[in-house]
């Protein structure tokens, strides 16, 4: 059950990271919807086609996208495997967060009975 | 319904949460200041929360557990990082026994009076899917009973 601590002040910094920069935000929305690879994505952006290799790099070591060769191009793909997790646990934790603005709206507001 | 909007990021790992009261500020903030409130909403109603150590300021601890419905106990704690009465404070929220800077997840809650009353935004971010999923296992025993759709969502 705790198997996975020791690392998640460290990969906390590194989404925070790689999430805080536009271009990468725009990296992951694409790799969502498509598998582009490097040199496709690259075309998109007024950078180096290493500066986009770079971004990309950051966003894998954050856990948010995986590379695989096809030929000599590098495909990017959104982990969407960790994306559909981290999907349904919020939909776990917004029940629970409704369910206790709930109560906290009794505790404000007693009921006359 | 005082929930106003829910907003998740599985990208950032985030839940935003607003939500409305028709109560006056201050008298939203004593409800999270005052351990005998708060144990009256932290916990589901069949697992309800006990806080046994409320020390609330900055490096302060609140300490607290659940009593599962069979019984057994599930303690949580957390560490305030902020704390401004009556306008904000901020938290990092784990297992009672984590190590300090080694909790998976954080809190922080903004309370302000609006026309009609007072309102709370409140965001809560996971280290990561698996902190996640490791504070999921406390919760699950205490809200198995209430949440059927917890079945779910652990299987997917």
């Amino acid at each position: 059950m705790v198997v996975h601590r020791e690392e998640s002040e460290e990969s906390l910094n590194q989404l925070f990271r790689a999430l805080a920069d536009g271009t990468r935000r725009d990296i992951l929305a694409r790799s969502i919807t498509e598998t582009p690879s490097v040199s496709e994505l690259a075309a998109h952006y007024e950078m180096s086609f290493a500066a986009v290799q770079k971004h990309v790099a950051v966003l894998e070591r954050a856990g948010l996208v995986r590379k695989r060769a096809k030929g000599r191009e590098q495909l990017v793909s959104a982990d969407r495997v960790r994306l559909r997790r981290a999907s349904a646990l919020l939909d776990f934790y917004e029940s629970v967060w409704r369910r206790r603005v709930a109560q906290l709206d009794d505790v404000l507001l007693p009921k006359e009975d | 319904m005082p929930v106003t909007s829910v907003t998740k990021d599985p990208e950032a790992l985030t839940l935003t949460l607003v939500a409305d009261f028709p109560v006056p500020q201050r008298r939203l903030w004593e409800a999270w200041a005052d351990p005998r409130q708060l144990e009256r909403f932290w916990g589901p109603p069949s697992a309800p929360a006990t806080f046994t150590h409320h020390d609330f300021r900055v490096g302060g601890r609140a300490e607290y557990f659940l009593t599962l419905p069979g019984g057994e106990k599930w303690s949580g704690a957390w560490k305030f990082t902020a704390v401004s009465p009556i306008d904000s404070f901020a938290a990092d929220d784990g297992e009672a026994n984590a190590e300090d800077g080694d909790m998976p997840m954080s809190m922080s809650f903004a309370f302000e009076a609006t026309p009609t009353g007072s309102r709370m935004v409140s965001v809560t971010r996971f280290s990561s899917v698996e902190a996640m999923e490791e504070t999921t296992p406390g919760m699950e025993a205490g809200l198995r009973a209430a949440m059927p759709q917890l079945d779910e969502v652990l299987a997917g």
